[in-house]
């Protein structure tokens, strides 16, 4: 565990940088993780898709696998692909402030 | 060089059981979910996968696949047990092996094959059939899956996948 000091919060983080306790979390810090994994500005649908995850983390007490997000309607594929390039999946979950999903699909 | 990430990933897929075709999807995808180029090849049998008359309809071999043992394919029976070839040969039990694998897959989120092969295009990856199967087997183009980016001779395969890891499944 380290100490990290994002958008001017001092919060919990693993090796990887994902926030190890979501009440940390903020929209400000969401923010300056998203620039850090390249994405410059978070529009409303990335806003949409952070919030689908933050509500199914705290349902289900899980992350959803890449399929469970295409069937869930929130955002599909190609959309999700589009929106968090490069891994959409982690990368979104480190947006969201929420863990690393450890699912193979 | 040690520790450098995999940026980019071929997989060659030259069979086509249901068992078969399953590890090359799941890399697939798997490199796309960590932001790897990827790309999936399929070859002889592996045509099967990706074919509009079969990929419905992709079994899990009971005779000839020695590594199939009688808890693999959730019958909850010992995993020390093989599957005897006798029954695996009975009408209707390679069928019956399939449905219980694919319920299996489900409950893990496990896309069937056609629903796995527009996912991983819908997510970048790259489908291609190998041309020299094609014509053994006497197919066109038209034959496959829409999915399937190019019918791509071997030389166009490692031409394409240049800088890549590749993979045989």
């Amino acid at each position: 565990m380290a100490t990290k000091e994002i958008a001017g919060n001092k919060v919990n983080v693993n090796e990887e940088g994902y926030l190890l306790e979501f009440n940390q979390w903020n929209e400000a810090i969401a923010e300056a993780i998203a620039k850090e994994e390249g994405i410059d500005e978070l529009t409303e649908r990335h806003w949409e898709v952070i919030k689908y995850l933050q509500k199914y983390f705290e349902e289900n007490d899980a992350m959803p696998s890449i399929r469970k997000m295409k069937k869930s309607g929130a955002v599909d594929t190609k959309e999700f692909y589009s929106l968090f390039p490069g891994g959409p999946l982690k990368k979104s979950s480190k947006i969201a402030g929420l863990k690393k999903p450890e699912s193979c699909i | 060089m040690e520790n450098e990430k995999i940026k980019k990933v071929s997989i060659i897929c030259a069979k086509g059981g249901l068992d078969e075709v399953y590890p090359a999807l799941i890399m697939g995808n798997g490199a796309r979910m960590e932001g790897m180029e990827a790309s999936i090849f399929f070859t002889f049998f592996g045509l099967n996968a990706i074919m509009k008359k079969m990929v419905k309809k992709l079994k899990v071999a009971t005779v000839g696949n020695p590594s199939l043992n009688l808890a693999m394919p959730m019958m909850k029976m010992p995993i020390t047990a093989p599957f005897p070839t006798w029954m695996g040969a009975i009408p209707g039990v390679s069928g019956m092996a399939t449905m219980m694998m694919k319920k299996e897959m489900e409950d893990l989120d496990i896309p069937p094959v056609d629903e796995f092969l527009e996912m991983f295009t819908d997510a970048g990856g790259h489908i291609y059939a190998c041309k020299l199967a094609m014509d053994m087997f006497k197919l066109k183009k038209e034959d496959l899956v829409d999915e399937v980016e190019a019918v791509l001779t071997v030389g166009q395969f490692y031409e394409k996948s240049a800088g890549a890891s590749i993979i045989f499944t």
